[in-house]
């Protein structure tokens, strides 16, 4: 019993470790000992995702580890792969399911017939080896897993892989597409949740353009893409007149007013006919829409001035030392229905807009009545304080001449 | 009218003496000297004791001491009731201000070495009223469950976990588990309404009576022919008095202009936040338990502290046995530094912990 034990340790030992180990340190053990393009390929393996997973320089380039004249001929070994071939070769495992649920049964494998839908692997078909493959956003040999923050695809470095290419005027200047989106979206209120909060749920470029399959949103679709996370203000304008115009006249739904790479914080200066407002873009100053703009901007301007008002009473009372914890709560209420308005304009129905800010028009009226008895109360408290001082102070001035006149009898 | 008041006195007076009280009354004098002036501190504590007692009655009414409602109740009387802002602001200053007065009162009656027999029974009942009143800021603080105060707490009773032996059972006893929870709020709020009343009245009864009986105490190198004694009915009393208004004065400005603040609601689920430390009077403590190495040969320097404070308390009970030369009437100018230091010390990590909150 003993001795078959011995023996299966004996064989799973060469069965687990002895291969690997092999095949790790022939072209590894090699290459470290050269310098510089050399060197830096075995070196940056030791990192990549497919060495954690018992993969080695074989699995790509052919070849066999155990050779040791490296001038000898050897049939199976590739070399360094054609840019053209990239996608097939590392399509070759990742587009076989039985081979990948081997290590991760989760992982998807229609990436390679994705790329092939691509705007990248349209052009590469055609024989433009430009456009980026897989090793362009992934990595050659030091490929990490997606969720390592310093993988080239994890979310806060997809716009600088993008850009890498992107925003290269020489590199793209045989074709006809702007090379400012990183630079415009590195700007926007998506790249500040992501870059500066560190939110990872902000869209980057493979968000709206996808990632395998990457290429812009047709007009009519964009609208569908913002809809993914902004649902409500996408369901409001669904059901708006201006849903059936910008179908008609080919106008893509959110950009219109957005905008695209350069998606600014919104503003309520969109809003209305002044300086900033989108609504005068298209609509005359004639026109009933027009009218409705600046309603809804007066409204909105009016709402906020009165919140703004009500806060500030309640501001100077707390400093004053009143306790307003339950007035501002109740404030908080009209934040959330000034949030409620904003997402309303998306349905450009003033009846809509104007029922949901009187809501908010009675709580702040509330809060503003309990403002104004907070500082009533601030000067209440002041008052007594100067009564109250004033009889302690006749009090101690009577004691003074109590005192006084006590210690004149005092012999000395 | 008269006629009456004079027949309620008599009436009194035949129970309970009130004729010979006043005639002792009469008879008490104090001593008036250049250093008079501190002796008006143990009024002013007795003062702000009395208010203490009377606010904390009046927040009984509407306090509730439990987790879920502790926080809201004092909500509730800061924003509901009556007078309710300047009762708790009222509670919570005079907390404050009466520690500070006790800590001047013992130091001057320390560099006077008013401890020296006979009085030594009342530096000892004084010392421990100091204690007490510490016990009664520490439980008082935890009430309101607001972050501060409920961190704070978890940090004081960190570090009495951390004695030998008793560290662990000692800090479950006084936590009612091993950590702050309602178990907790219950136990301070039972010790700061009866159990520490309970002791106080029993102390303070005996310090007042004991300055009764012996008097106040005249410095060292006063001669007796050349000290001036004041009746202390009416004299020293009105004085008394004089500074009362203007403890109540400064408390009455200080609760209209700077409201006791209540704070955001504990979260026992929360982290603890930057830059938590207790109430003043234990940050000398706390400062020097961040400054001492995490070492010290082969004792744990954080304990080297503890038992540092321990032995350094059990001293400053003492003096009055250990100042011999203080105990013959002689000066000791030896206990009088020992005094400067230990006040020093005491202002020196205070500010510390509220300039260098970063140590």
């Amino acid at each position: 019993m003993k001795k078959s034990i011995s023996g299966l340790v004996i064989f799973l030992f060469f069965i687990l470790f002895v291969p690997f180990h092999t095949l790790a340190d022939g072209c590894i053990k090699c290459h470290k000992e050269l310098e510089n393009a050399l060197k830096a390929p075995a070196e940056a393996f030791q990192m990549d995702v497919h060495q954690k997973y018992g993969l080695s320089c074989t699995s790509c380039h052919g070849g066999n580890p155990e050779q040791e004249d490296i001038d000898a001929k050897d049939d199976s070994f590739k070399g360094v792969p054609l840019r053209k071939d990239i996608p097939e070769l590392c399509g070759s495992c990742h587009s076989d399911s039985l081979y990948m649920r081997k290590f991760n049964p989760n992982l998807r494998v229609d990436q390679m017939e994705l790329y092939w839908t691509s705007q990248h692997g349209q052009l590469l078909k055609t024989g433009d080896i430009k456009v980026a493959v897989c090793t362009d956003c992934h990595g050659i040999h030091g490929i990490l897993e997606s969720s390592h923050p310093r993988s080239w695809i994890f979310p806060w470095n997809i716009p600088s892989t993008c850009g890498h290419c992107h925003s290269n005027k020489e590199y793209m200047k045989d074709y006809s597409i702007s090379v400012y989106q990183a630079e415009d979206y590195k700007q926007s209120v998506h790249a500040h949740a992501l870059l500066e909060k560190k939110d990872l749920s902000a869209p980057v470029c493979n968000d709206c353009h996808g990632n395998h399959g990457a290429a812009p949103p047709e007009v009519t679709s964009i609208g569908y893409v913002c809809r993914q996370c902004h649902p409500s203000a996408s369901e409001l304008f669904s059901e708006s007149p201006h849903k059936e115009a910008f179908d008609e006249l080919e106008i893509s739904e959110c950009e219109a007013c957005h905008g695209n790479h350069k998606i600014l914080p919104p503003s309520d200066e969109m809003l209305g006919t002044g300086e900033g407002a989108v609504c005068i873009e298209c609509h005359d100053p004639e026109s009933t829409a027009y009218k409705i703009a600046t309603t809804i901007k007066d409204e909105l301007d009016d709402f906020k001035s009165k919140m703004l008002n009500a806060e500030n009473k309640l501001q100077r009372a707390d400093k004053q030392g009143v306790e307003i914890s339950e007035a501002r709560f109740r404030l908080q209420e009209a934040h959330t229905t000034l949030i409620q308005v904003r997402n309303l304009t998306h349905s450009f129905s003033l009846d809509k807009i104007e029922e949901k800010i009187k809501e908010g028009t009675n709580v702040i009226a509330e809060v503003s009545e309990a403002g104004d008895s907070a500082l009533k109360e601030a000067k209440f408290r002041k008052r007594g304080l100067i009564v109250a001082t004033f009889f302690i102070f006749l009090l101690a001035i009577a004691l003074l001449f109590k005192i006084k006149q006590i210690e004149k009898k005092i012999p000395q | 009218m008269k006629n009456l008041f004079q027949k309620l006195f008599a009436y009194f007076d035949s129970r309970l003496m009130l004729s010979t009280i006043g005639e002792l009354a009469k008879k008490k004098t104090i001593p008036e000297h250049k250093h008079s002036f501190w002796y008006y501190f143990g009024g002013i504590c007795l003062f702000l004791f009395i208010i203490q007692v009377i606010t904390g009655i009046l927040l009984l009414l509407y306090y509730k001491p439990t987790m879920d409602s502790a926080y809201e109740s004092i909500q509730f009387i800061m924003s509901q009731v009556k007078f309710g802002w300047l009762i708790r602001s009222v509670h919570s200053w005079t907390a404050n201000i009466l520690i500070g007065a006790i800590f001047i009162h013992m130091f001057s009656a320390f560099f006077m070495k008013a401890y020296r027999p006979p009085r030594d029974l009342t530096w000892i009942t004084g010392f421990f009223l100091l204690l007490l009143f510490m016990f009664f800021g520490f439980s008082g603080y935890l009430l309101p469950w607001n972050e501060l105060s409920f961190f704070a707490t978890r940090v004081g009773t960190d570090i009495a976990g951390t004695l030998p032996l008793i560290g662990k059972a000692l800090k479950s006893f006084i936590l009612g588990g091993p950590d702050v929870s309602g178990a907790t709020i219950t136990r301070f709020f039972w010790l700061h309404i009866a159990i520490l009343p309970f002791f106080t009245l029993l102390f303070l009864g005996l310090h007042i009576l004991l300055v009764q009986i012996l008097g106040m105490s005249k410095p060292i190198g006063f001669p007796k022919a050349k000290v001036k004694e004041v009746p202390f009915f009416p004299n020293f009393i009105l004085k008394d008095a004089l500074g009362w208004m203007l403890i109540l004065t400064l408390v009455g400005i200080l609760c209209v202009f700077f409201p006791w603040e209540l704070g955001k609601k504990a979260d026992i689920f929360a982290t603890t936040p930057l830059g938590i430390k207790p109430e003043w009077y234990f940050t000398f403590m706390f400062t020097t338990l961040k400054l001492v190495p995490a070492h010290f040969l082969f004792i744990e320097g954080e304990l080297l502290a503890i038992f540092g404070f321990l032995i350094g308390g059990l001293i400053w009970l003492l003096v009055p046995y250990l100042d011999r030369k203080a105990a013959m009437e002689q000066k000791s100018p030896g206990f009088s530094l020992l005094g400067l230091i230990v006040l020093l010390y005491i202002i020196i990590m205070t500010a510390l912990t509220y300039f260098h909150p970063n140590l």
